[in-house]
């Protein structure tokens, strides 16, 4: 029995979905009784532990709760009910270039991006070479972000977070980078880190894709979780009781 | 099997507050280097703005106040007093209002990667220190033209002035930064207390007129305002050696206010307790910033 590197103990998680905010609407709010906005239940009683060295897909279709889950297991949220544990250092690719400024140049926003993932300088600077080679837009690395075609962007983003070298990647719908070729670059590098034996937990709508880098998923459905097993069989579940 | 094995279970998103600001001190440069750089962006004059708002600023009151309402007289040196209230008043105002807008400003960071968010606050704090130091230059020049020799403890109390700004503005801006996200009316208080805090410490006028005209319970609350035990500590460090130290003021009355000292330990504790609340207020609700961004 390996380690465990995620611990998801009963988590749930309820978003407030308040709009009326101002003075007038708080006191009305009081006065009647009323709540002051709707709330709703994105996760609920979920617990699961992720062992090292495994690669999870988690399951669902929209608003099954899978991106909140994974912004939990980030940090980025909090969970209202449970508790979640890690371990090492989880390098959430949520979404890839949120750290990126427009109007620094690329070779600024890779350090800047690797510092913001918990790089260290010393590092970054060791892997420059290799993240600038795997972008592909040496002759650009220098030039302003803002002029960089969305491709070019995306391809610099993803550069960077595949060589922050976390313990555990939380890979969210990022896999839709670019052309053909340098999603299938991308693939490769993703099999590669699961090779080196990182933990990967991934959220994709492509389930032929997941189901090929993960043995194992978990389904979600309305915040609940309602199977965990091998990938493969998931996504054969999620067909048959999709069609 | 990766390095995992060996580190222990951690809550993720759960920091140590302005502590782990010191270990991501290599992020925080960056941070601080992009905002000094995007601030600027398509200004012809650049950095030369961060000459211009004191240059003006200080030229309006200077005419009316020193000039129109005959301050120059009253005050030796009225310029250099004057200026080196100004300095002390913009890093606040900056500092403050920065730190405060800086979480909504970062919002795509924060609701899509976790880092202490602490670092937004600081780093504003760091830029707007960036700028006051041009500005403390100018004063420095215009002192020693006014032939200011410094003594090492008017030197320690220029000192002692900037941290207690600086931890004042801290604590504040982390403070009003969290609610901001909440209730974007927070922005705006900043503004009103910006304004506030500049008439209402003696930056424009001295301290003779505030005691004269309060009673001595109002006049100590006055006094225990942090920032202007910080605007005389910097009158006493860059203006009073220029003066020639004199006893009393051509308008008779004291040129700095009595025990200096005691109610710079006093604004310094204030500010403390103020970066406390701002800390723990912070944490409070740092918990919610990215489902609220």
């Amino acid at each position: 029995m390996s380690t465990t590197v995620i611990e998801v103990s009963d988590v749930a998680k309820r978003f407030t979905l308040r709009h009326n905010r101002s003075l007038k609407e708080l006191a009305v709010a009081a006065f009647r009784g009323r709540p002051t906005g709707d709330t709703f239940l994105a996760l609920d009683g979920v617990s699961f532990d992720v062992a090292d060295g495994e690669s999870v897909a988690l399951l669902g279709f929209n608003g099954s709760g899978k991106s909140t889950l994974l912004k939990l297991i980030s940090g980025v949220l909090k969970p209202d009910v449970g508790a979640i544990r890690t371990r090492g250092r989880v390098a959430g690719l949520i979404e890839v270039g949120a750290g990126f400024h427009p109007d620094l140049t690329g070779r600024e926003n890779v350090y800047l991006n690797g510092a913001i993932l918990g790089m260290s300088e010393q590092q970054i600077a060791a892997r420059f070479d290799e993240i600038v080679a795997f972008s592909e837009i040496e002759r650009f690395i220098d030039t302003e972000v803002k002029f960089y075609s969305s491709g070019m962007f995306l391809r610099l983003a993803f550069a960077v977070a595949v060589h922050s070298d976390p313990e555990v990647f939380l890979i969210d719908e990022i896999l839709a980078v670019g052309d053909e070729p340098f999603q299938r670059k991308c693939i490769d590098r993703i099999k590669q880190l699961k090779g080196e034996g990182r933990t990967l937990v991934i959220v994709s709508h492509d389930l032929d894709m997941v189901a090929r880098l993960c043995e194992r998923g978990i389904l979600l459905e309305k915040g609940k979780m309602v199977a965990d097993g091998t990938a493969t069989d998931l996504v054969s579940r999620m067909r048959g009781e999709h069609e | 099997m990766s390095a995992a094995a060996g580190l222990p279970l951690t809550t993720p998103g759960q920091g140590r507050g302005l502590l782990d600001v010191l270990d991501r001190r290599y992020l925080l440069r960056l941070i601080v280097r992009k905002e000094l750089r995007v601030r600027y962006r398509g200004s012809v004059l650049g950095m030369a703005w961060t000459y211009v708002k004191p240059a003006i600023q200080f030229g309006v009151y200077f005419l009316a106040l020193g000039v129109f309402l005959g301050q120059r007289e009253a005050v030796p040196d009225y310029a250099v007093y004057l200026f080196s209230g100004i300095i002390v008043m913009n890093f606040f105002g900056e500092g403050f209002g920065n730190a405060t807008r800086s979480i909504l400003w970062n919002a795509p960071l924060v609701n899509k990667i976790y880092l202490p968010r602490e670092l937004f606050p600081v780093a504003s704090l760091w830029v707007s220190a960036v700028h006051f130091f041009p500005q403390f230059l100018v004063l420095l020049v215009a002192a020693v033209v006014a032939g200011w020799r410094p003594t090492p403890a008017e030197l320690a109390a220029g000192v002692v002035g900037f941290v207690i700004v600086a931890l004042l503005a801290l604590g504040l801006g982390l403070l009003f930064g969290a609610v901001n996200v909440f209730y974007r009316d927070a922005e705006n208080f900043v503004d009103l207390i910006v304004m506030v805090a500049t008439w209402g410490s003696p930056v424009l006028y001295t301290w003779n007129l505030v005691h004269a005209a309060l009673p001595e319970w109002l006049w100590r609350i006055y006094q225990a305002n942090p920032l202007t035990a910080a605007v005389e500590l910097f009158h006493y460090a860059f203006w009073y050696g220029g003066t020639g130290r004199p006893q009393s003021l051509p308008a008779g009355g004291a040129p700095l206010p009595p025990d200096l000292w005691t109610w710079a330990g006093i604004a310094l504790v204030v500010s403390l307790v103020v970066v406390t609340v701002g800390q723990i207020v912070f944490r409070r609700l740092e918990g919610r910033f990215a489902q609220e961004l």
